[in-house]
């Protein structure tokens, strides 16, 4: 009985904890508060000291704010998975500071787990983390971990189960009975459930068919735009991050080469060519129309390369 | 934290003692082992470690690297050495009060015993880290050759082997990122009890065995695609053939073994 009362008082604290949290996400307050996490002259060193040594990343100092959309290109072996842990305080940083809401994530080793909630991280191919018996576990299995409440995780796990279109009797089967699609949906849900107001995803498209990828990032947008979430995605896919992203990181050689818009970032693509990286195919094609001596003008995404065909074609036609 | 495990790591090189053969070198190591049990005595030791050193020296392998090896047997090493010290029978007692007594004789063989298991272990070390996985198995598949008529399954035992070996590194990397993915949802594997920590394990070792599955099964068809069929029938691409080197070799373990043995029949 006792018990009982304490377990209440204290998903009770957890909760309101939770409805604190909430509040300063408000989108009307976001102007005044700081950026919800600030990067500071970042440097990570892979076993420092010994002839293994291996500088993963080197002064990389950038901010993010609420709800934005980011996406993080760079070639293998850059320094973007490295980056990626250290936001939510997996590796420490050699030297430097990661800032979560204006706290250092490392100034206290409480906040550094909160970290771990706050800040979710979808490692690539996630559904290799998977343990449970059934999915319904399997997605708890963060919430409960940040000791919320029976009737909280049941919430959350149903949420995020929505989420990325997993049903209910799929709930409860086995998630090693999904396919492969699906598993990865059960692990990125694993991570929505903790409601994180930054969520982290390396290459969450990786290996899936046309179908999946789009799911799979439809399902991280609705996310953002249900919670005003801060979203950071890693990918491969030139034409994903064009299309999705508000705004790109570029990693090259541990530093942090790029940072602005898809148009800013695009524009500058034959810097991108010579890092090694792509750029998405329509502006391949459209710089090669340039070249060709025809009017157009740099662009990105399919929709503006219809409107940009569409003006061509009225300027031809009025001639 | 796991990467410090440096077990059966291979660190490629161009020295005398890569090149020896690998039987050659199972050989000298287990000639090595016998003149370590049968050395007794602080100049048999010295003439042991003297040999060792040279070769790490010739090897071109640093220190570092068997030091660092080591760290996992500090355990062992300091359990081995306690007990002999306070549990060796003697005359000349050294220090007593209550129930313990160190003897100058159990000192000496505590001294004696740590440092016949660091050789060894050094030793060993010094094998694995000069020699490939499929150099050493090859060569462990030609020694026990003869085993083949008594139908033991040799050519299978050492693939397994090789296998084991080859996956070690691969395993360790998949841990430490499955690690990272649990941690990052919040698992706690620093603290509780043991009870606790124990059942923390669950996520971790879940999908490791899945995924070793998953890996062993991909192994094996690809075996398959290539028609792979077991040891009949089976040329090798690199034919094992001892050289002088190997005869060299071969005879400083002879003298080593002369060594240690004349000083054990003088009683030294």
């Amino acid at each position: 009985m006792q018990k009982n009362v304490r377990r209440h008082f204290m998903s009770y604290c957890v909760n309101k904890e939770y409805l604190c949290m909430c509040r300063r996400s408000d989108p009307q307050e976001e102007e005044k508060v700081a950026p919800i996490l600030q990067v500071q002259n970042l440097q990570h060193i892979y076993s420092a000291g010994t002839p293994f040594e291996h500088i993963a990343l080197q002064d990389v100092s950038f901010s993010v704010e609420r709800g934005e959309f980011i996406g993080v290109i760079g070639h293998t072996g850059s320094g973007k998975s490295t980056l990626m842990q250290h936001l939510n305080g997996l590796l420490k940083p050699t030297s430097g500071s990661i800032l979560l809401d204006g706290e250092d994530i490392w100034s206290d080793k409480k906040l550094t787990r909160q970290s771990r909630f706050r800040v979710g991280l979808v490692f690539q191919y996630p559904e290799y983390q998977l343990f449970e018996e059934t999915v319904y576990k399997d997605i708890a299995f963060g919430p409960k971990n940040m000791g919320l409440s029976k009737e909280e995780i049941d919430r959350r796990v149903r949420e995020a189960a929505g989420f990325v279109g997993i049903t209910d009797e799929q709930l409860e089967v086995s998630p090693f009975d999904l396919s492969g699609g699906q598993k990865r949906r059960v692990a990125i849900a694993g991570v929505i459930a903790m409601e994180p107001e930054v969520l982290i995803l390396d290459e969450p498209t990786a290996g899936l068919d046309p179908v999946g990828r789009e799911g799979i990032l439809a399902n991280i947008e609705s996310y953002r735009k249900a919670k005003n979430a801060t979203i950071m995605m890693v990918s491969h896919s030139m034409s994903d991050v064009a299309r999705l992203a508000q705004r790109l990181l570029v990693m090259s050689d541990a530093h942090l080469a790029m940072d602005g818009t898809p148009q800013e970032v695009f524009a500058r693509a034959q810097e991108l060519l010579d890092m090694g990286l792509d750029i998405p195919e329509i502006t391949r094609v459209f710089l090669k129309l340039q070249q060709l001596g025809l009017p157009v003008e740099q662009v990105y995404t399919i929709e503006q390369a219809t409107q940009q065909l569409c003006r061509l074609r009225g300027e031809v036609s009025n001639a | 934290m796991l990467k410090d495990i440096t077990l059966g790591q291979y660190f490629p090189g161009n020295s005398p003692v890569h090149r020896l053969d690998p039987r050659t070198k199972l050989i000298m190591l287990v000639v090595y082992i016998v003149a370590l049990f049968c050395a007794d005595g602080w100049i048999a030791y010295g003439i042991m470690f003297a040999f060792l050193a040279m070769t790490i020296a010739v090897s071109q392998i640093p220190v570092k690297a068997i030091v660092r090896g080591m760290k996992p047997l500090v355990f062992i090493l300091i359990f081995t050495g306690i007990l002999n010290l306070f549990f060796t029978a003697g005359e000349t007692v050294l220090v007593s009060f209550w129930v313990i007594t160190i003897t100058l004789e159990g000192l000496v063989r505590a001294i004696f015993m740590v440092v016949r298991i660091l050789l060894l272990i050094s030793a060993t070390f010094l094998l694995t880290y000069t020699t490939s996985p499929i150099a050493l198995t090859d060569g462990l598949e030609s020694l026990l050759g003869p085993l083949k008529k008594l139908r033991l399954p040799v050519h299978e035992l050492s693939m397994m082997m090789c296998i084991a070996l080859r996956f070690i590194p691969t395993l360790i990397e998949e841990t430490d990122k499955i690690m990272s993915a649990q941690k990052a949802r919040g698992a706690d594997f620093e603290s509780g009890n043991l009870m606790q920590r124990v059942k923390a394990l669950v996520p971790i070792l879940v999908p490791l065995f899945i995924s070793a599955f998953r890996r062993a099964d991909e192994l094996a068809t690809a075996m398959e695609c290539r028609c792979y069929q077991g040891g009949d029938g089976r040329t090798k691409m690199k034919l094992l053939r001892y050289k002088l080197r190997d005869f060299k070799a071969f005879g400083i373990g002879v003298a080593l073994l002369a060594a240690v043995f004349t000083l054990k029949s003088f009683g030294l």
